[in-house]
């Protein structure tokens, strides 16, 4: 068993503004340790966790995989920032955050070179306006308002995450029933030849959460 | 945190801004050093990925001067120390990263580098 990374340091101020770790969370942790084997023997350079929030999923593989791995997290929402840094702290992984949409910085230096590829993403079907309000808001409502299908996010990251993934890289996505698993493996496995598979899958009250691992 | 390896990864991302984009340079910086694990494998294995004269230019700039301006072709104790140091424990806490072809300016505030673009500005 891993240890869920020690969170004690944020308080529910932070939660006013930054999402707080939920059955989402916890399902892509369970996802990343069972496959903690498989990850530590392929030995990753770099893994990058975009919308890293509270920073529990990449302070959780950091346990993992120790200092053989640099850990690069992205936020738009300037509080999550903040939390990400202090779980690292707190948990004694070194996480380096910034502060933007999506990873478009790294994408000049860091094309087809990150192994590991992580996203929680705002997934709850809402109407578009509210998307893309909280898009520019940057707070929390950020953290789950994913338009029509619940899919406007995650189409604009399932668009950019090719040119990221390294050959023998691995994406880790959440997705929601809703959201039209099947469809979005057919269009990565067409557009780009990723495959895929699902990892795990579960019910949390009302959403059928599950987490889906693309590889090339 | 924006350690050293970190800046050798970013570049700006205004719109149009596609060449001479990187590496973004420093000002009015304040430095933190602190300790990291040591990891040889790490850094043998990251070495292909970094841009070395923007580390070593960088790294001057700061006044670091242990890495050399050629990377070495033999990789020894010394040298991995010397880079440990200035990728993993050189940490920019405060500052301003510029663009050297649009000048766009990232500011870097308790170690987080804001580079958030405005709809408008993203290529
Ligand atoms: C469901 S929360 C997940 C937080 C954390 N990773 C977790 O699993 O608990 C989604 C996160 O994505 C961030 N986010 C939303 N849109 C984003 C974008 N365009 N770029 C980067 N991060 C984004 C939100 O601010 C929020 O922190
Ligand atoms: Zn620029």
């Amino acid at each position: 068993m891993i240890p869920t990374p020690d969170l004690s340091h944020l308080t529910s101020s932070d939660y006013e503004h930054v999402y707080e770790p939920a059955e989402d969370t916890f399902l892509l942790l369970d996802a990343l340790e069972e496959h903690a084997d498989e990850l530590k023997q392929m030995a990753p350079l770099t893994c990058l966790e975009v919308g890293s929030g509270s920073g529990c999923v990449s302070s959780f593989i950091g346990q993992i995989l120790g200092s053989s791995t640099l850990y690069l997290c992205t936020d738009i929402n300037t509080h999550a920032c903040r939390c990400t840094r202090r779980t690292g702290t707190q948990n004694k992984v070194p996480l380096e955050v910034v502060h933007t949409s999506f990873a478009y910085p790294f994408h000049a230096r860091l094309k087809h070179s990150i192994d590991i590829i992580l996203f929680n993403p705002p997934y709850v079907p809402t109407q578009m306006e509210e998307m893309s309000g909280a898009q520019k808001l940057r707070d929390i409502e950020g953290s789950w308002a994913g338009g029509n299908d619940g899919m406007q996010v995650t189409n604009k990251f399932l668009e950019l995450v090719d040119d990221l993934l390294s050959a023998r890289g691995r994406v880790y996505l959440v997705a929601l029933k809703e959201n039209n698993i099947p469809e979005i493996q057919t269009r990565m496995a067409n557009r780009y030849k990723l495959q895929s598979t699902i990892v795990l899958s579960r019910r949390a009250g009302r959403e059928h959460l599950s987490i889906i691992c693309f590889h090339r | 945190m924006v350690r050293l390896i970190t800046h050798n990864l970013l570049a700006c991302h205004a719109k149009g801004c596609t060449s001479n984009n990187f590496p973004l340079a420093f000002s009015n910086v304040q430095i933190e050093i602190r300790e990291a694990e040591f990891n040889p494998e790490f850094l043998k294995n990251f070495i292909p990925k970094i841009e070395w004269k923007a580390l070593v230019d960088t790294a001057r700039q700061l006044g670091d001067t242990s890495l050399p301006l050629e990377q070495p072709e033999m990789i020894d104790d010394d040298f991995l120390k010397n880079l440990h140091h200035v990728l993993l424990e050189t940490h920019v806490e405060e500052g301003v990263m510029t663009c050297p072809n649009c000048k766009h300016e990232y500011p870097i505030s308790n170690g987080i580098p804001n580079m958030l673009l405005a709809e408008h500005e993203i290529g």
